[in-house]
């Protein structure tokens, strides 16, 4: 592991504090910043006039359902994808202007894996190496020392095709670091995969950035968000929607209590008619209401028409609060 | 911006040699078998029946077509269907330009390798043909090798064109049938177009095999040629614009 110091980004030079920064309140400069950054694709508008600053050294997560612009964002900052309009800047190097020193920065784990199917997994990482210029020599050891912190040594000359999807996803991820990168973007790291592997790819990008490395993911899980983003913004239909630490988002919005109303189908129109009526906010989320900011009062009523949880209300409630849909919806 | 390619063309190249060293040798199977096939069948078996054109047998006549058209297919074959499934299915592009190479470096890149495979298919020819004593290197063998590069780099860039503007592996059909067949037939590799009609010589000219196999038959045997410079320059000019118009419909095909 020693080694693996190498990704280690603890010293930082000084950087040019963005005026943002100053009214974030934060002590880190901003690292990635954009501006009114739109995307069309011909008459379809993707990503509608959007800002962001993420943070140095911080863990910022894009939310939201299928076809929100999570990816669209994603690819501009990659420089894969041109802004229709707006202007992004990453670590002080302003997109279309000076991409390939961004490039040189990032490293990147697509939402459609782009493992290179032709080579085995040590020369997907060596070779890869190769294009950001590093040495053939010192891009070996890097690629070992990844191949063990993401324990896929034993595969090293397998082809990809018989890796697992789990070791897939853990191999997109190493190849993104053979460069040091600054920045890691991972679009849904783990979308797909078993919980297992699910908890494995956290516990390495948690260990990821508590060496210093900047994290920026898109997902649906609110569990991903909330264990590795100090900061979210929740994007729908190419907005985002609101933007802070998620627990504390939730909280400022939601309180600290939700209730879940569960009714047999003939029940659910006396159900939401009685809801009207107490004049409580609720969502109807297939047979089931979700109730925000119950009044105790409220909760007995509600427990003569069906069964009733009340708990902590989550990310999840939050998006259905804001948009009146579920964020897993639209497959 | 990132328009003009860099040294980096070369990682690019250096990935898709590295593959080719893990499966080179059935590859190079077919790069002895196809030319044995040509001069047995066209050469033996037709040659067989004619007495000699030019002053030369029929097999020697045909032997430095054969040595391009087998540079022309050998790169036709890698930016088609090798390099539609490095752009699209295996998005191989996209995570090359993820990283500092640009997507000129890609496409470049790309084209030098068709080249290179070009070269490595003339060369096992060369060497077939050596054997069988019908060719042996000499003054010549250096403009031949410039003439089979010039006429790799130019297939692999037409051949990247339309993988660009492919929708699916059918469609390399027009591009076989509708192109590359008709010049394998018309561009002076098998017999002279002297005595066809005009509409034919013409349409002849303007096809770049038609050069290549010009350039080579004067390179290989020392005589024939007519037009050299002409030929020269055209296969530049078109391999040139046919590569800039390459990496102009890869990047819109890939950079949405
Ligand atoms: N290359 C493309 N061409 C046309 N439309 C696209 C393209 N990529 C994405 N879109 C559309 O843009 C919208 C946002 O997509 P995307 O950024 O992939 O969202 P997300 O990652 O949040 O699911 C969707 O409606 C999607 O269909
Ligand atoms: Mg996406």
């Amino acid at each position: 592991m020693a080694a693996f110091a190498l990704l280690c980004k603890c010293t930082r030079t000084p950087r040019r504090a963005a005026l943002s920064n100053v009214s974030l309140g934060m002590g880190r400069p901003v690292i990635v910043e954009g501006r009114n950054v739109v995307k069309r694709y011909g008459s379809l508008l993707a990503v509608n006039d959007v800002d962001f600053s993420i943070l140095d050294g911080e863990g910022f997560g894009f939310l939201g359902p299928n076809g929100a612009g999570k990816t669209s964002v994603m690819r501009m900052i990659q420089r894969l994808s041109p802004l229709t309009s707006g202007s992004i800047v990453v670590d002080g190097k302003t997109a279309g202007v000076d991409d390939r020193n961004i490039k040189s920065i990032l490293g990147v784990a697509p939402q459609d894996e782009s493992l290179d199917d032709d080579l085995t997994v040590l020369q997907n990482l060596t070779v890869y190496a190769d294009y950001f210029g590093i040495p053939s020599k010192s891009a070996l050891d890097k690629a070992e020392s990844l191949l063990n912190f993401f324990e896929l040594n034993a595969k090293r000359d397998e082809k990809i095709r018989s890796l697992s999807g789990g070791m897939r996803r853990r191999l997109l991820i190493a190849r993104a670091l053979v460069n040091d990168p600054k920045i890691l973007i991972l679009d849904e790291p783990t979308t797909g995969l078993d919980p297992q592997a699910r908890m494995v790819i956290w516990e390495k990008l948690e260990s990821l950035h508590r060496q210093g490395v900047t994290l920026i993911l898109t997902t649906h899980y609110m569990e991903e968000a909330a264990r590795l983003c100090g900061r979210v913004a929740i994007m729908d239909m190419g907005k985002i929607i609101a933007l802070g630490h998620p627990a504390t988002l939730v909280e400022e919005r939601l309180g600290s209590v939700a209730a879940e109303l569960h009714t047999d189908e003939e029940m659910a129109d006396t159900a939401g008619k009685a809801m009207k009526d107490l004049g409580v906010t609720f969502e109807k989320t297939g047979s089931r209401y979700l109730i925000f900011h119950p009044p105790d009062t409220a909760l007995e009523k509600l427990k003569q028409l069906g069964t009733v949880t009340v708990r902590r209300p989550t990310l999840e409630d939050l998006f259905i609060h804001l948009t009146g849909r579920g964020l897993a919806g639209g497959g | 911006m990132m328009n003009f390619p860099t040294h980096r063309a070369l990682k690019v190249w250096k990935r898709n040699f590295l593959v080719y060293l893990t499966h080179y040798r059935p590859s190079l199977v077919g790069n002895i078998g196809e030319p044995l096939l040509y001069l047995f069948a066209m050469g033996y078996g037709i040659g067989g029946y004619l007495q000699t054109m030019n002053g030369m047998s029929y097999t020697q006549y045909i032997a430095p077509g054969l040595m391009v058209t087998s540079a022309m297919y050998s790169s036709v074959f890698e930016c088609t269907f090798g390099s539609y499934t490095r752009m699209t299915v295996q998005r191989t592009y996209e995570s090359v330009i993820s990283t500092p190479v640009s997507l000129a470096d890609v496409v470049l890149g790309e084209i030098l390798w068709g080249t290179t495979k070009a070269l490595i298919s003339s060369s096992v020819m060369a060497l077939v043909m050596m054997g069988f004593g019908l060719y042996t290197p000499g003054a010549g063998s250096l403009g031949l090798f410039i003439t089979i590069a010039m006429t790799g780099f130019l297939f692999s860039s037409a051949a990247i064109c339309f993988s660009a503007v492919a929708p699916s592996y059918e469609f390399f059909n027009y591009f076989f049938t509708l192109f590359i067949a008709p010049m394998f037939f018309l561009s002076g590799v098998f017999f002279p177009l002297d005595n066809f009609h005009e509409a034919v010589r013409w349409a002849s000219l303007a096809m770049p095999a038609t050069h290549s196999v010009n350039l080579a038959r004067w390179f290989f045997h020392g005589e024939g040629g007519a037009g050299l410079l002409h030929s020269g320059l055209f296969l530049v000019a078109v391999g040139t614009g046919l590569a800039v118009l390459a990496t102009r419909l890869v990047r819109k095909r890939i950079v949405i």
